[in-house]
């Protein structure tokens, strides 16, 4: 078996994977934020369909598999299939970079990061940026003025907050020196819960900026004007049904998974255990290839849970109000975070 | 790697370059040739990182296909451009345009080709990939002067966008 | 077997070619302002097979200078294609040659 083979091969598997882990975690989120919303709400989310409502999620998909796919006679057909396909394209391909545990190899060929990428910040800057089409695309296509009108919203809603998003990521960077997310978690791996960036890296304002930033670009949260079935009828997704609309609902519930992944790796130490070098280093190759992977986990899901709490108890922002603080705060902001980024490691 | 794999990733994005260039040509309606447009770009990204370009194919992507295709896209969107008419301008533009081009080409072409030996192979590996900080080593230090010229252009290219789409009150 | 840099400038050549085409041909001002762009992006090809071949940092510098510049370029021309468009209520180049409304 020539090295290459083993490669292609292994890629495969860890894609594969990757993938069907992330759709099941899609589905599970959704269950999650219908139960977390209900209870902070002082009701009970779903319930019935299996024991604490587990089965749910199965019902789902189920039920938009095999409701009917209406199609409008006046829409352009090839945006209108095309824009769905695109939002979920570029929201299962920046987990492709992520590197969720430690740095185990099997000939040479790392176990826990599909693509090891000098760039690859950039490259989940790049697919936040391409994402933006679906949407645009999906107003414009379904020939109703509600449509488009949410849709050009939201395009310019996620094309500011992605001047933020940006900024905010390079104090880390300068941290780092490098762009490779490997290196950015190994530099936050040194001395545990002191040396991530969030604490000890002294990111913090840039820490919330990317939150803030993130849950525009995700549409989410208190930013999800353009989306909201009392505002618009709906937005852009209001002519989609059954599959194409499931499309969609993913996008945004991978969107979300995926902006809880690359905030563990920048700030949060990425795998690393915040105990850092008080607990020994295990024996055995299953617990040090486990237990990173469990700490990334456990990181992830308190970033979802953030999102589904902040999605529960603050109300909207109107959309001038959004764009306003975009422009007017985050950006200035995130520019002071890098001059003192800049400052305080300049001596190094 | 195998054998003539860079080639056969050559020949396929630079198909498809060609190819969305040319349907932007030939479609009639401008949100179509915009796709089209996103086509290209994204695949020249890819061709620059087989020329071991790293940080440019990212800003290819983010900046081209993520920026300025997105504000092509809104006008489009927002101006309701229809379908193309053909008008008298554009059968002139017929006759004269394509044979000074189908010239241009053939001009181009016979150069480059010409000297194709002594121009080489692309290599791959070693000491050929510009890394990030390579790039940011002669922007920041040689380049300065040109960097801090570029931001006052933005700066001005923002005063001259706002006040021009402004509406008249 | 590896790509001989030719290839690359062929390429650009082809795509340059096609976006003066592009240019001379269409109608539309917005088809025209993107195949300016198009014209950008091949030269932007050609500085970097050139890098490549002389290991020089500065082709690649130049291409980033040429993206922030079109970047630049592509806002402004789109006000104004957007101040035309209200006044003349037109997008078709033929129809904008005279300075009276």
């Amino acid at each position: 078996m020539s090295p290459l083979l083993i490669y292609v091969l292994l890629s495969i598997v860890k894609v594969a994977v990757v993938t069907v882990v992330l759709l099941m975690c899609v589905a599970y989120t959704v269950l999650l934020e219908r139960k977390v919303v209900g209870r902070i709400q002082n009701r009970f989310g779903p319930s019935r369909v299996g024991p604490f409502g587990l089965m749910q999620p199965m019902a789902d998909g189920l039920k938009l598999f095999l409701k009917e796919d209406i199609m409008p006679l006046s829409v352009y057909r090839p945006l209108y299939i095309l824009a769905p396909v695109i939002a979920l394209a570029c929201a299962l391909l920046s987990i492709a970079v992520v590197p969720f545990g430690a740095n185990i190899q099997y000939r040479g060929i790392d176990l826990f990061q599909i693509a090891d990428l000098n760039i690859g910040l950039l490259v989940i800057l790049g697919v936040t940026s391409v994402g933006v089409y679906g949407i645009a695309l999906s107003g414009w296509s379904s020939n109703n003025k509600y449509s488009l009108l949410g849709a050009l919203r939201s395009s310019a809603q996620m094309v500011s907050y992605e001047l933020a998003l940006g900024l905010s990521l390079v104090g880390v960077v300068i941290r780092a020196g490098s762009l490779r997310l490997r290196d950015i978690v190994d530099i936050q791996a040194t001395h545990g819960i002191l040396s991530w960036n969030v604490f000890g890296g002294f990111q913090i304002v840039a820490f919330f900026i990317y939150l803030i930033a993130a849950y525009a670009e995700t549409n989410r949260a208190p930013f999800d004007l353009v989306e909201a079935e009392s505002e618009l009828t709906g937005g852009y997704h209001t002519e989609y049904s059954s599959m194409k609309f499931a499309m969609f609902f993913m996008a945004e519930y991978a969107n979300m998974i995926t902006v809880g992944c690359v905030a563990t790796l920048l700030f949060f130490g990425g795998w690393s255990s915040p105990f850092g070098h008080l607990l020994p280093e295990p024996h055995s190759i299953f617990l040090r290839a486990v237990l990173p992977l469990f700490w990334f986990v456990i990181k992830v899901f308190f970033f979802v849970f953030l999102y589904i709490w902040v999605r529960g108890t603050t109300p909207r922002f109107r959309y001038d109000q959004l764009m306003g603080f975009g422009w007017k705060f985050l950006v200035p902001l995130s520019i002071a975070n890098i001059i003192v980024a800049a400052l305080i490691y300049a001596p190094r | 790697m195998a054998f003539g794999m860079y080639l056969v990733i050559f020949f396929i994005f630079g198909a498809l370059c060609i190819a969305g260039a040319l349907n932007m040509l030939l479609q009639r309606h401008p949100i179509n040739s915009a796709l089209s447009l996103i086509v290209v770009m994204t695949s020249l990204a890819v061709l620059y990182l087989l020329l071991g370009a790293e940080f440019l194919a990212a800003a290819q992507v983010i900046v081209y296909s993520g920026a300025v295709m997105v504000l092509f896209t809104f006008v489009i969107m927002l101006l309701n451009a229809g379908e193309e008419e053909r008008t008298r301008g554009s059968r002139a533009a017929y006759i004269v345009g394509f044979p000074g081009v189908a010239a241009l080409l053939g001009l181009l072409t016979y150069i480059f080709l010409s000297v194709r030996m002594p121009l080489g192979n692309a290599q791959l590996g070693g000491g050929t990939l510009v890394t990030t900080s390579d790039l940011s080593r002669v922007l920041f230090r040689d380049l300065l002067l040109p960097f801090e010229v570029t931001s006052v252009l933005i700066l001005v290219a923002i005063l001259g966008a706002v006040a021009l789409a402004r509406k008249e009150p | 077997m590896l790509v001989p840099i030719a290839y690359y400038l062929v390429l650009s050549a082809i795509l340059f070619s096609i976006g003066v085409a592009a240019f001379l041909i269409k109608r539309n001002i917005i088809t025209v302002f993107m195949s300016i762009e198009l014209m950008l992006n091949a030269v932007n090809l050609t500085f970097v097979a050139f890098a490549h071949r002389w290991h020089q940092v500065s082709g690649q510098i130049f291409v980033f200078f040429v993206m922030v510049v079109a970047a630049a370029e592509a806002a402004v021309g789109l006000a104004i294609i957007i101040a035309i468009f209200r006044t003349r209520n037109t997008l078709n180049v033929d129809q904008v040659n005279l300075m009276k409304l």
